[in-house]
């Protein structure tokens, strides 16, 4: 039992890391062009730099987008406080987040045993 | 040096009837999965199923390219339905996508419930639903189990896709073409899906050599019973 379990704390602890490594680290070497989903609203429009941020120039479905209601956050569009350089930071954020979230979820959700 | 993109749909780009009716959608789906989620979880599978999430959340950053000027990544459906079950992995997959609109802006607020019914629901649903139709093949060996992998997170992107074709033809702007954007949307979601079954089928791969015994889809198959027969020894 305690060999199981150890085992299962090291297992549980190497796909951990690889999460962070993969969100603090790697995520920098993400491709930063639009996704498919972006591409495909996008198409019609040149996206042009403009002084006051990117402006789109056409007519395209993206165009109807609004403004994220919490684009002011503190980690809005994965910075930390709008820098970019700190996108893994962020990353690191999001997956200490998702993992507390879900697995209080999970542990509240789950089957309790009836003896033991 | 720049930080990832914004990655799914933003507040807007569906009419308000459509977007409540998602919205409805994905709490009754999400709801469902809860109580089924149940029946999967304990002291044993509630870590797992968490880092799950965890890893879909990271691995969700990480957009490769697909054409000139286009990336994609994974959405991670199948990947967690494989991994914890499709109850409990549309779960995981639905957190991800409320912490990523809370927390990074990504994703609208009202989109919610569209982007969770695609990507979280009927996603997962058929990504899982592919690699139950071919588990026979997945129980055979190592080979079997990437390749299944691969094929089910495959289809899970492309059905993705099509859930937001799906909902523009209800309730997006009839001044684009309907054709022109799914014509578009499926045909990269094709590429972007072939990357989803590649890392989706190294991860398995991964987790089925280290663990094969937290592999949901090999649950019952004579394999992981074995090997768990071994390491109690």
């Amino acid at each position: 039992m305690t060999t199981t379990t150890k085992r299962n704390l090291g297992f549980l602890a190497a796909f951990l890391l690889v999460a962070l490594v993969l969100a603090g680290g790697v995520s920098y070497f993400a491709d930063s062009n639009p996704d498919g989903l972006d591409h495909a609203t996008l198409q019609g429009c040149t996206v042009a730099e403009t002084e006051a941020g990117e402006e789109l120039q056409g007519s395209c479905i993206a165009q109807n987008a609004q403004d994220h209601p919490l684009s002011e956050g503190p980690f809005a569009d994965y910075t930390v406080g709008g820098d970019e350089g700190l996108s893994g930071l962020a990353g690191v954020v999001g997956v200490i987040a998702t993992l507390a979230v879900a697995f209080g979820l999970f542990w509240v959700l789950r089957k309790r045993p009836s003896k033991n | 040096m720049t930080a990832p993109v914004a990655m799914h749909m933003s507040d807007g780009l569906l009419n308000t009837p459509t977007t409540v009716l998602f919205l409805g959608v994905a709490v009754i789906g999400v709801a469902i999965a809860a109580v089924k989620a149940r029946a999967d979880l304990d002291d044993r599978a509630a870590p797992m199923a968490g880092l799950v999430a965890a890893f879909v959340f990271a691995t969700q950053m990480l957009n490769f390219p697909v054409l000139a000027g286009v990336s994609g990544h994974l959405l991670g459906g199948a990947l967690a339905a494989i991994l914890v079950g499709p109850w409990v992995g549309a779960l995981c997959v639905s957190i991800v996508l409320v912490v990523q609109a809370l927390l990074f802006s990504d994703g609208g607020l009202t989109a919610l419930g569209a982007n969770i019914t695609n990507m979280a629901l009927i996603g997962t649903a058929a990504g899982f639903g592919v690699a139950l139709a071919l588990k026979r093949l997945a129980a055979r060996g190592k080979a079997g189990l990437v390749a299944v992998s691969f094929i089910a997170a495959l289809v899970n992107t492309v059905v993705a896709a099509l859930g937001f074709v799906i909902e523009f033809a209800i309730g997006g702007d009839a001044a684009f073409s309907l054709g022109t954007v799914a014509a578009t949307v499926l045909g990269v979601h094709v590429l972007i899906g072939i990357g989803e079954g590649v890392i989706t089928a190294l991860t398995v791969g991964a987790v089925a050599a280290a663990r094969p015994d937290l592999v949901y889809l090999l649950r019952g198959t004579a394999k992981p019973l074995e090997l768990r027969g071994k390491a109690a020894a």
